[in-house]
């Protein structure tokens, strides 16, 4: 293999994008190594405490693009307190004085100030793209020091963060010199923005793709940036209230028919739902279509729309649609291989919407789904079966039921077979959340069947430490396992505590291991980080091996115990 | 041509035969599996476990865990005694719901009561179960018109409602959290485990569903903005603060009280006299004997008090220039 010069094989491996095969290709011998670190631009650090910037810099000198992961993911169910951890600062920090010359940065459940984006923004020349998934900590401020600083800036996407709006005079930031933006999202901010600036900004912006706006976008300025994007292939719209009979709405459904190239749409954070018509000329061509931030939108009308959107592949909507909604999609949209049905009302008393009888129509009419995400009231073993049968290609599977013990309504049996089915039949799922009553049966079927499963999800299941012990003794590939109000103790959890080494994190919350027990696993694996958070504070008083550990988050990492953790987290 | 087949063929079931037999008390699939399994392993995986001492036969499996049920370890969830707990949450709903000052879901005040019995398999669910019935009566909607969003938001075209921006419904179950506050507020099921039988006055559990925050506020907020034509008019209340300049503390109304402005200001008025009984008492007359509406509210007409609210773009309006509704 080292017959060729190393120019050779950087082309060669120019072919390799992929973080796997990439790290694999770095395996294979010293030089490979070599030449594979220099000529890397990506990389993916799926939790951020795992390595160190500084080692990172060190490896890949080369590096154009980082990808962040930071807080657990029970975090985005306020299961992690607030100054956990995931602090950007020290990276971009790092960065800065490097000689990196990052170009992108994506950041996922992360908290990131307006410090650190002003710096981000001052240190790097050819700064394209900020992606911020699911982050905190940073106001409109730091989004204007994006815009005024990166010069060359592509891509400003902003996805469902908690960002401190202090009223838009960000998008003002932007130079006039910018016409680079080729997708500008920022759909989660809540404040005012200065409209005029946004379609000056458009205008100028004669790359642009993407653009999702927020709810202080009205009607009659998303018609105005229409006619000056026709060529935008992804729409998010802000508001969507009007009069069915105005100038506005007329000169609106004009330009809505010249965007042909809209193949995403989302937003409707406000919707008059009589005015839905405009928008179906460019239904026909959808793949994606998020209608999950759109409560207003329900019933004849929404179904309506559906049936216009014949080559749906992805499609996230609220469970107002119901049952006899989800069987017009099941119609309609024959393409679809995502579904994401979002609870709309999340406590209330069974008004919705959607049951076990909608799932199953999809999965007769859609053969090609293969991820799925449905917050439903109930559902049963046979209709998971029945599921199982129609749709085997599914690789995430998520279902979430409302009353998270509910046994199968129709024989009052957990749903043990229903899940088994699923794990039996879809032989590529990586996926998988469990709800609904369940037992240690359905993690014996998880364990015996489940062979590429990377991540796993459980809550108020099982009924002793044999579930666990299934699922890490069968699911080889296992990544990610978080658990939460399960009866799992120490002896399933150091039945094999080697096999966390093979894992980026393990969660456990409201179970039965002890604080002896997670420092058994934190002495014989030194290469993990064993963390205890106790927010009440009850383990400084009561230092007893015995007690019952309230979280436990474990992560391997080369970098040994973290600094930056608050008081309430010790690392064993 | 048949005789060597049907040799070969008879070799093939005994070789069959064989293995079964050697597998022993593991189902043929079982081993099937577990050998498919050692075969594919990629060796990255350091996994030094044994798999197949897991995999004991699934039918027995099936049986002990069976038995197990009846001893097994139950969470420490204040589940076991549901029964007497229903009558505290009861209690608790009515009367102490709102002065939770740690969870910014509150139940709706107007005197539901969590509890309803229910029948529950497992014990170490219980507690849960019984949480969620709590949730089931709590109402995620209210039919205010008005913005409530504790940072500052723009408000929906939807009336003409320019009451002030820190309106807080009662009703609303699913509260938005500020975003600071909410994180201090120490994870009640933490108390699970340690048995501390502290009831479900912590009666919602925390991160269930499975929502993302920020999903679970955005809707909130929208489903405050929606019509009243969708039929989601419950018994909301809207409440207001009124502040008094000088009053030591501030007051809250219920809008719905009241159908138009006069009403509103005669109350507010009787609200706050008790902050210029002092004055009037200064002038040399028992407040009691004259402490009457008509007096005082010459009293708080001569005074500087004009109402004024807060409206969606932060200025300070004067009450009464727009139509009630």
């Amino acid at each position: 293999m080292n017959y060729f010069p190393d120019e050779v094989l950087e082309h060669v491996f120019d072919f390799i994008t992929s973080h796997k095969d990439r790290n694999s290709v770095s395996l294979v011998c010293k030089s490979w190594h070599k030449i594979e670190r220099y000529s890397r631009q990506r990389v993916f650090i799926g939790n951020c405490y795992s390595i160190s910037p500084e080692r990172l810099i060190a490896r890949f000198p080369g590096l154009k693009s980082l990808t962040l992961k930071g807080k657990p993911h029970f975090a985005d169910f306020n299961l992690v307190p607030h100054d956990w951890g995931g602090f950007v600062y020290p990276w971009i920090k790092a960065l800065a004085k490097s000689r990196i010359g990052l170009e992108e940065l994506r950041l996922k459940r992360m908290v990131v100030s307006d410090e650190s984006l002003e710096l981000l923004s001052k240190s790097f020349v050819n700064f394209k793209s900020l992606v911020l998934v699911s982050c905190e900590g940073f106001t409109t401020d730091g989004l204007a020091a994006i815009a005024a600083n990166c010069r060359f800036l592509r891509e400003l996407d902003l996805q469902e963060n908690e960002v401190d709006d202090h009223r838009g005079h960000w998008l003002s930031c932007f130079p006039e010199s910018c016409t680079s933006l080729i997708s500008l999202n920022f759909a989660c901010l809540r404040g005012e923005v200065n409209l005029g600036a946004l379609e000056r900004l458009v205008s100028r912006s004669p790359n642009l793709k993407s653009l999702r706006l927020n709810r202080a976008v009205p009607l009659d300025t998303l018609q105005k940036l229409l006619m000056r994007a026709p060529q935008l292939v992804d729409l998010g719209i802000g508001s969507y209230v009007h009069d069915p009979f105005s100038e506005v709405y007329n000169k609106l459904k004009i330009a809505i028919q010249r965007c042909k190239s809209i193949r995403s749409l989302s937003g409707f954070l406000e919707v008059a739902p009589h005015c839905m018509s405009a928008i179906y000329p460019i239904c026909g061509n959808l793949t994606f279509l998020n209608l999950s931030y759109a409560p207003g939108l329900h019933g004849n009308k929404l179904m309506k729309l559906i049936q216009h959107c014949r080559k749906l592949q992805r499609l996230w909507i609220l469970d107002c649609i119901g049952d006899k909604g989800l069987g017009v999609v099941a119609l309609t949209c024959k393409e679809l291989q995502e579904l994401r049905v979002f609870p709309s009302d999340p406590f209330g008393a069974g008004n919705a919407a959607v049951t076990e009888e909608g799932l199953v129509l999809v999965s007769a009419g859609c053969p090609k789904l293969n991820s799925l995400l449905y917050f439903c009231q109930q559902m049963t073993n046979a209709a998971l079966i029945t599921v199982a049968k129609n749709c085997p290609n599914f690789i995430r599977f998520r279902l979430c039921i409302l009353d998270p013990i509910k046994p199968d309504p129709v024989t009052n049996q957990p749903l043990d077979e229903g899940f088994g089915a699923i794990v039996q039949s879809c032989k590529g799922l990586k996926r998988l959340s469990l709800s609904g009553l369940l037992t240690d049966q359905v993690f014996l079927y998880i364990g015996m069947y489940a062979e590429q499963l990377e991540m796993l999800s459980i809550a108020f299941a099982a009924d002793s430490d044999k579930g666990m012990l299934y699922v890490l003794n069968g699911c080889k590939k296992l990544r990610k396992l978080e658990i939460r109000d399960c009866p799992f103790g120490d002896a399933a959890l150091l039945e094999d505590v080697g096999k966390y080494e093979t894992m980026r994190s393990l969660w456990m919350s409201s179970c039965e291991v002890t604080l002896g027990g997670c420092k058994s696993v934190a002495e014989k694996m030194p290469s993990l980080n064993v963390e205890i958070i106790d927010e009440c504070e009850q383990m400084e008083f009561n230092l007893d091996d015995k007690q019952k550990v309230d979280k436990m988050y474990l992560y391997r990492t080369l970098v040994g115990h973290r600094k930056d953790a608050p008081e309430y987290v010790s690392i064993l | 041509m048949s005789p060597p087949l049907l040799g070969v063929e008879e070799e093939g079931i005994q070789s069959n035969v064989t293995l079964l037999g050697s597998s022993g008390s593991m189902e043929s699939v079982c081993q099937n599996s577990a050998e498919l399994k050692e075969r594919n392993y990629m060796g990255l995986s350091d996994c030094s476990s044994v798999d197949s001492s897991v995999f004991s036969p699934p039918s027995e499996e099936r049986k002990a865990s069976l038995n197990l049920k009846a001893t097994e370890l139950r969470l420490g969830l204040p589940g076991l005694q549901s029964p007497e707990r229903n009558p505290e949450l009861c209690l608790l709903s009515s009367s102490q719901l709102d002065e939770k000052p740690l969870f910014p879901l509150h139940p709706s005040s107007d005197g539901h009561c969590f509890a309803s019995q229910k029948n529950v398999v497992s014990g170490n669910k219980r507690g849960f179960s019984d949480a969620m019935d709590g949730f089931s009566e709590g109402k995620f909607l209210s039919d205010s018109k008005v913005d409530v969003m504790l940072s500052p938001r723009p408000s929906s075209n939807f009336g003409a409602q320019p009451m002030k921006a820190k309106e807080i419904t009662s009703q609303n179950v699913v509260h938005d959290r500020p975003h600071a506050a909410d994180k201090t507020r120490p994870n009640p099921n933490a108390s699970a485990n340690n048995n501390s039988g502290a009831p479900a006055n912590k009666a919602q559990v925390v991160g269930w569903p499975p929502i993302r925050s920020f999903r679970k506020n955005s809707l909130a907020s929208a489903s405050k903005n929606t019509d009243e034509v969708d039929g989601k008019a419950g018994p909301g209340a809207l409440f207001v603060k009124v502040s008094m300049d000088g009053a030591p503390y501030l007051r809250k109304v219920d809008l719905k009280n009241y159908t138009k402005y006069q009403e509103l200001s005669s109350a507010l008025e009787k609200m706050f006299s008790c902050f210029t009984i002092g004055q009037y008492g200064s002038h040399g007359t028992s407040s009691r004997e004259l402490l009457s509406e008509s007096k005082l509210k010459d009293l708080l007409h001569g005074s500087e008090y004009v109402l004024t609210y807060e409206d969606k773009d932060g200025d300070w309006m004067l009450v009464g220039d727009v139509p009630w509704e």
